[in-house]
C-alpha cells in the first residue's frame, strides 16, 4: 500500500490499475477485464486503466466485427466516463509500434512515455493484469 | 501477511493453477493468511467436480478443495465467467433452467465484486496466469 492511501467512511481507498495488454477478439481477456472495471467502479476506489502492447487495439476506432460473429464491445469503453473512470492511459511506444496515434482511439486518453508507465505502476496498490 | 489469489487459467492446460496452489500451500505453511482465491477467465474450470484426470496425475480440483477444507479457504468462481463456460451451481441451474450442476465441493460462485473486495482487503493480491 502507498503512503497516499486514504481512509474514507466505510473503508480504505486504494489505487487500482487495470493493465490491458491483449487485443480485443483473439482472446476474452480484454472484454473480461472491462467487466471487472465496470463492476469494480461501484467500490469507489482510485481507478486507472492502462493500455499497452496489443492492448492499444482494444481502443481502436471503427472496429467492425460483423465478419467474425463476435460482439463489438469497443463502444462500452465510452461508458467508462459515466462510471467515473476517467484516468485512462495509453503507452506511446505501443501506439507508435502499431502505426497508431491518440486520434485513432475511441476515447480520450493520456499518452504516456515508457518511463511514465513505470511511474504509474509504481504508484499503485493493486495491479490487475489482463 | 494477508494474501488474496487470482487464478486466470484452466487446469492442466496451463501452469497457473498449479503454481497458485503451491504458492497458497507454502504461504499457509509460513503462517500467512489466504483471505480468498478468485477464479477468473478459464480459471473457473478449476471448480468443476466432473474433472477426472488419469489416476497417476495430480487432481487439480480436489487438491484445491482439500486445501480449502483444511484451512477454511474461500474459493470463489466468477459468476459471469462461469456462465459463459458452463460452470453451474444449484442457484445458477434454477435461474437459467439447466438440468445439472457441476460446481465442486468447497467452491462457490459469486460476483466480480469479490475480486475487487479481495484487492481492497488483502495486503497483496497475487495473480497467476499469463
Amino acid at each position: 500500500m502507498t503512503d497516499e492511501m486514504m481512509e474514507e467512511e466505510g473503508g480504505v481507498i486504494k489505487k487500482f490499475l487495470y493493465v490491458n495488454r491483449r487485443p480485443p477478439y483473439g482472446t476474452i481477456y480484454a472484454w473480461e477485464s472491462l467487466e471487472v472495471v465496470l463492476i469494480g467502479a461501484a467500490f469507489d476506489q482510485d481507478v486507472s486503466l492502462l493500455f499497452v502492447d496489443d492492448g492499444v487495439f482494444d481502443l481502436k476506432k471503427g472496429q467492425d466485427t460483423s465478419g467474425i460473429d463476435m460482439k463489438n464491445f469497443s463502444p462500452t469503453y465510452r461508458a467508462l466516463e459515466m462510471y467515473d473512470v476517467e484516468k485512462i492511459f495509453v503507452c506511446k511506444e505501443s501506439l507508435e509500434a502499431r502505426g497508431l496515434t491518440a486520434d485513432d482511439l475511441i476515447i480520450d486518453c493520456e499518452v504516456l512515455e515508457p518511463a511514465e508507465v513505470t511511474d504509474l505502476m509504481e504508484g499503485q496498490d493493486v495491479i490487475f493484469n489482463f | 501477511m494477508k494474501f488474496a489469489i487470482q487464478v486466470n487459467e484452466g487446469p492442466y492446460q496451463h501452469q497457473a493453477s498449479d503454481t497458485a496452489y503451491q504458492f497458497a500451500k507454502a504461504a499457509l505453511a509460513k503462517g500467512h493468511e489466504i483471505m480468498r482465491v478468485f477464479f477468473y477467465h478459464d480459471g473457473v474450470n478449476n471448480g468443476t467436480r466432473l474433472t477426472t484426470p488419469p489416476q497417476d496425475d495430480r487432481h487439480v480440483v480436489n487438491r484445491w478443495a482439500q486445501l480449502a477444507e483444511q484451512h477454511s479457504l474461500d474459493l470463489v468462481v466468477c459468476v459471469a465467467a462461469a456462465q459463459r463456460r458452463g460452470l453451474v451451481d444449484e442457484g445458477e441451474a434454477k435461474r437459467n433452467g439447466k438440468d445439472a450442476t457441476n460446481i465442486a465441493p468447497q467452491f462457490r460462485i459469486s460476483g466480480l465484486g469479490q475480486l475487487v473486495e479481495a484487492g481492497i482487503q488483502s495486503d497483496r493480491l497475487v495473480v497467476f496466469g499469463d
